[in-house]
């Protein structure tokens, strides 16, 4: 029923896939590969088994254009007709692997339970062998049929399919689409065949082009260790050969073996392309050249000696194909000492991105193009990281949004907390511990012992979030930033954390930038509120002003869309024909 | 003659394990009528949301809908109007499959139900997209091309496919920009409006509730604490944890807002 | 931890016993030919019905099998049926060889991963395209071509090592060191150029976590937060790389034991399997699961160390 749009979205796909020229380079080798494969008796010139006895190991000409091997045999006729065994024995693997696995990966990954547990189980079994000595042990049994011993490969292989198959299906299923296709009655074989197939078709065909280059590798392997059939011209077998006559025709060995390679890297090439082509949206494009220096502003506002931080006309932008894309274009404001300054706005506001810049932590890529940040009157946009580094912790300090990804999962909350004051305040790890349970204390934690020695997973979301105001304030910090601090948390939550931020800023004597987009949170909060619309600031005033009689439209616009009914609905039943 | 009850959700409780999720939890929706469901996280009001919407377990109660036990049945094993439950979940980001186009998605409910054939399906398609205010050209374009409040509009005429008499609503604005929650809200009060839909809408979010609700229940560790007229219930609580609830969210206006913060301090306190 | 730890060992064990059994059952029901080719083609039916007897293959299979298993459990893994000697004794000779190999291999491999993939994920630039190129020249290229390569240009060309043969490293350190160079490296360049790209994910993804900016906004060093942070987070990562390159190279050296002629347990398995003398390869197979066994449990301890979600599970 979708037929048309996935047609063209294919199309599309496998378009931008060629116009890689890796993709296309690889992609017209292995056709070339395979239409030689196809044709191989049009196009070698001799009978691939075709003996010669004067020619045994002969030099290239003469009619054997790469010279003949061990029994007299031409070498280029061989490499030809090898092509057919090489595909067909990777498709044999590739097909059982990947039938095996996709299907076991695509019924544990949705159902799990039982089968999920035991098919697991099969599978680490399976992958815990090296998979070329079951396969020699196994030689007697499956005897010199060299498909049969890729069939067994491909069982071996099915590990493969099965996980990457099943961990793709386990993080689609939670996803809303889903939900939402089984509440409109899609069944289950209709949910996998449509919703699931869909995602998992990319990732699979890299996998594909992996087991396939694998198994062209292993098949010359088990070849050239003599278990395949003698009779049948193989890249491992010629390779056998090779060796066999290393001290006569040391050349012999180039040609299977290039052979092998190219195919396998052409394969390789074509899993990356399209896995470049997968992920072209989230990787951070070049820019063609760096930036110009961020330029001084022409005309510096003079020295205030109540503020604290003094930004003028900054501009920060990220690479894009075009260039340089500003996220924050021309933004001026003033932090006075002992402030609370609320940076409001909707997403891609750019409010994140100027408290960062502050910081002096941009996402990977990003600059500050042009513009000054005064610091305690100091200029720092064009500090060195070194330079930038003695500040962040000691005078400026953050404070995340998301308190659980922001903890170290692999270290103690004691560590976290330690590590930092001795870097910074060069102090000795028990001064440092005595202050990190004096803060944790400080910040309402019950049990600062234990939670000294627990790990970020054993605490809550609350919890955390105390214990990284507690990382912030660790070192007598000047300027906090914080950034939509509260808006993971439940609301009772909240209103605790934002009182005990209102508390220790009074008591640490600090400022605090608050990027929110909760009108309520800047009410309670902030003394000055700028906000901010497409990279810029629209308004700035006392909160109080702001509330009171906002002045741009934006403003009201967005104080205008604040819920607050002096009425509810009233309910009344409808009538019986919109029923 | 329109039923007085439209869902009767009667001592339903879910157990995960050692999880007592849902204790005991009894409401009622009427025909036509918004009941608004708050709860901070870990209430235990999007695990109700999905037994409602038969893609989650009940282990013992009864929902009765229109008369018909749907409790623990699935989508496909319901009948009628209680088969055409639907959903707009929180995010716009997740709910839409990012790789089928706007028609696809539409289509999907009806033809997967075998009601319409794929082409009529296809004609309806323009009428739903109509109904969400997005442009009829909306409908050959895939999620990635729209906005949150655009997505979220593809999710609500997705929702509408059917026609439904219910539509489970899991935090359908939390994701939403401040301005495009106001315009998404108004959305689905003009549709009930007009088609008579009943509405649950599952919020954190108290202001939320009240723009939208007719009736509010809060619940708190699985329990409804509090089930009553939503200007009481958002206005005037009674219970002290929906109390602390309503005085815990800041308001947009400084000197309110310190007036509550003290009562809140008051309340803690207490 | 150490519940965690008994869980892992039965867990081996319970893996041991399935596929050393499903391995018997495959390896003994294709033993028909084996008289015949170990006598060769001149045999007389007589001849080759006689050692058929002698062998005990012309029971049923659960009788052999039972043997076997008895035997098995009290590490008695039965005599070759074409070499002197019991399996047991000839495993104890030949494992040494190959692990020494396969474990200079694993060490070589992980360090030069370490190193590569470390690098271009902090510096990208040169050394992304380096790793790129590493991992696609390695993937291609055979690890017994490779050697091929490697014998016609160090031994034959330039004379500089020894193409074949194996010293032990008690008998002479040096010997020892020539005699593996060659083969350690055909070994490891398929390894590094999988691991090095797994270990520059896996790095990638622990520089791009948010606690990264929080540290780093905390004014913790960049050493610190790369070696002790990020590292530390990405080791479980670089743990199952470790794991399944051991299991590919204990595969790939049965190939390259025979390209350099060392008398290893994959030389040893090569030959088994062409004449068919099956005590030998269920022997192979069955050192085979323990060492890989063993090797996943240190790894697990290891995981177990770093990682402590798993640790207090």
């Amino acid at each position: 029923m979708s037929a048309p749009a996935n047609t063209r979205e294919r199309t599309s796909f496998l378009l931008s896939v060629l116009s890689n020229p890796m993709g296309l380079i690889a992609a017209l080798i292995l056709l070339a590969m395979v239409l030689v494969a196809i044709f191989a008796p049009l196009i070698a010139p001799f009978e691939p088994n075709a003996v010669q006895i004067f020619k045994v190991n002969a030099a290239p000409g003469n009619g054997y254009l790469l010279g003949g091997d061990g029994s007299g045999r031409d070498i280029f006729s061989r490499l030809v007709y090898g092509a057919r065994n090489t595909f067909l024995g990777a498709l044999v693997a590739v097909t059982v692997a990947g039938v095996l696995g996709v299907t076991g990966g695509l019924f544990a990954g949705y159902y799990g339970k039982t089968f999920d547990t035991v098919s697991g189980w099969i599978a680490d079994g399976l992958m815990a062998l090296p998979a070329i000595i079951v396969l020699l042990a196994l030689f007697q049994a499956l005897g010199s049929s060299i498909y049969l011993s890729m069939a067994v490969f491909g069982v071996m292989l099915s590990p493969g399919f099965f996980r990457l198959t099943r961990n793709l299906v386990r993080g689609v299923k939670h996803e809303l689409y889903i939900d939402a296709a089984r509440v409109a009655g899609l069944s289950d074989i209709r949910i996998i065949l449509r919703h699931i197939l869909l995602v998992i078709r990319a990732p699979v065909v890299i996998q594909v082009s992996i087991v396939a280059g694998i198994a062209i590798v292993i098949q010359a392997g088990l070849e050239f260790l003599g278990l395949g059939d003698s009779n049948v011209p193989t890249w491992g077998g010629m390779l056998q050969d090779a060796f066999a006559n290393l001290y006569v025709a040391p050349k012999s060995v180039y040609w299977p073996g290039l052979a092998i390679s190219f195919t396998v890297a052409s394969l390789v090439l074509l899993a990356n392309a399209i896995r470049d082509r997968m992920q072209r949206g989230d990787a951070a494009p070049r820019a063609a050249k760096l930036p110009p220096a961020p330029t001084s502003v022409t005309a510096p506002l003079p020295a205030d000696k109540d503020a604290l931080l003094q930004v003028q006309d900054l501009v920060v932008g990220y690479p894009d194909r075009a260039g340089w894309k500003p996220v924050v274009k021309g933004v001026s404001l003033t932090l006075k000492r002992g402030e609370i300054f609320g940076l409001v706005g909707e997403s891609g506001s750019g409010k994140t991105q100027t408290a960062f810049s502050v910081l002096g932590l941009l996402s990977t890529g990003g600059r500050v193009l042009s513009g000054s940040i005064r610091f305690d009157g100091d200029e720092i946009t064009g500090l060195s990281e070194a330079q930038r580094h003695a500040l962040r912790g000691k005078r400026i300090a953050y404070v995340p949004q998301e308190p659980m990804s922001n903890l170290d999962p692999s270290f103690k909350i004691g560590f976290q907390l330690v590590e930092p004051m001795v870097t910074v305040l060069g102090i000795s790890k028990a001064e440092a511990k005595a202050r990190a349970l004096q803060l944790l204390a400080r910040v309402g934690l019950p049990d600062p012992e234990r939670v000294f020695r627990s790990y970020p997973h054993e605490i809550s979301g609350g919890m955390a979030q105390r214990v990284l105001i507690a990382g912030a304030v660790s070192c007598n910090p000047d300027l906090l930033i914080a950034d939509e601090p509260t808006t993971a948390l439940d609301v009772t939550v909240q209103m605790e954390v934002l009182e005990l931020m209102r508390d220790l800023q009074a008591e640490f004597g600090m400022s605090i930038i608050l990027v929110t987009h909760n009108f309520g949170v800047v009410a309670d909060m902030c003394d000055t509120v700028a906000v901010m619309k497409d990279g810029q600031i629209v308004e700035t005033a006392s909160a109080d002003a702001l509330f009171a009689d906002p002045q741009h439209d934006y403003t009201k616009m967005l104080l205008g869309s604040v819920l607050e009914d002096p009425e509810t609905r009233s309910y009344r039943a409808p009538e019986e024909s919109a029923a | 003659m329109t039923a007085p009850v439209l869902l009767d959700v009667r001592g339903v409780n879910t157990i995960f394990g050692a999880h007592h999720v849902l204790k005991d939890v009894s409401f009622t929706i009427r025909p036509g009528e918004t009941v608004g469901l708050v709860g901070e996280s870990g209430s235990g009001k999007t695990t109700i949301g999905r037994a409602i919407l038969g893609i989650g377990p009940v282990s013992s109660g009864s929902l009765m809908f229109q008369g018909q036990e749907i409790a623990g049945l699935a989508p496909r094993e319901r009948k009628g109007d209680a088969a055409r439950i639907q959903a707009v979940f929180q995010d716009p980001y997740t709910s839409l499959n990012p790789s089928m186009t706007i028609e696809d998605i539409l289509a999907e409910p009806v033809v997967a139900r075998g009601i319409q054939s794929v082409s009529e399906a296809r004609a309806r398609v323009r009428e739903l997209l109509d109904a969400v205010n997005l442009p009829a050209d909306a409908a050959h374009r895939f999620p990635r091309e729209f906005s949150g409040g655009q997505r979220q509009r593809v999710a609500i005429a997705r929702a509408l496919a059917l026609q439904p008499k219910l539509i489970v609503c899991d935090e359908p604005v939390s994701a939403l920009d401040l301005s495009t929650q106001a315009r998404v809200l108004d959305l689905f009060v003009e549709l009930q409006e007009r088609t008579g839909v009943a509405y649950l809408f599952v919020s954190h979010d108290l202001a939320v509730v009240r723009h939208i609700s007719h009736r509010v229940a809060v619940m708190r560790g699985g329990e409804i604490v509090e089930f009553g007229e939503c200007d009481q219930v958002t206005a005037r609580p009674e219970h002290p944890y929906t109390q602390r609830l309503l005085l815990a969210a800041p308001v947009a206006n400084p000197a309110r807002q310190a007036e509550r913060r003290a009562a809140f301090r008051a309340l803690q306190k207490a | 931890m150490i519940g965690y730890l008994l869980k892992r060992a039965g867990f081996g064990l319970a893996l041991l016993i399935v596929m050393s059994t499903i391995t018997f059952f495959l390896v003994f029901s294709g033993t028909e030919r084996v008289a015949a080719n170990i006598l060769g083609d001149n045999a007389s039916d007589a001849d080759i019905a006689a050692l058929t007897t002698e062998l005990g293959i012309d029971r049923p299979m659960l009788v052999q099998y039972g043997e076997w298993m008895g035997g098995a459990l009290t590490g008695d893994l039965g005599r070759a049926w074409t070499t002197p000697g019991s399996v047991t004794e000839i495993l104890a000779r030949r494992l040494p060889v190959t692990l020494s190999i396969v474990g200079t291999a694993v060490v070589v491999m992980a360090l030069v991963s370490a190193v590569l993939g470390i690098t271009a994920a902090v510096r990208g630039g040169w050394a992304d395209r380096l790793i790129q190129l590493v991992s696609v020249i390695g993937f291609a290229i055979p690890n017994f071509w490779l050697g091929l390569m490697l014998v016609v240009l160090f031994a034959l060309n330039l004379r500089l090592l020894p193409a074949t043969g194996y010293v032990s490293f008690s008998t002479s350190p040096l010997g020892w060191l020539a005699a593996v160079t060659l083969p350690v490296t055909a070994l490891v360049l398929g390894g590094i150029a999988s691991a090095s790209q797994q270990v520059r994910g896996a790095v990638i993804d622990a520089l791009s976590q948010d606690y990264v900016r929080t540290l780093r906004a905390r004014g913790v060093r960049s050493a610190s937060i790369l070696y002790r942070h990020a590292l530390r987070n990405a080791m479980p990562a670089a743990l199952t790389v470790l794991s399944v390159q051991f299991i590919a190279l204990l595969g790939g050296a049965a190939i390259i034991e025979r390209v350099f002629a060392i008398p290893g347990l994959g030389e040893l398995t090569v030959r088994s399997a062409i004449v068919g003398d099956v005590p030998v390869l269920m022997g192979v197979v069955v050192a085979m699961i323990i060492v890989v066994i063993l090797v996943n449990m240190v790894i697990d301890v290891v995981n177990a160390w770093v990682n402590p979600k798993v640790r207090l599970k």
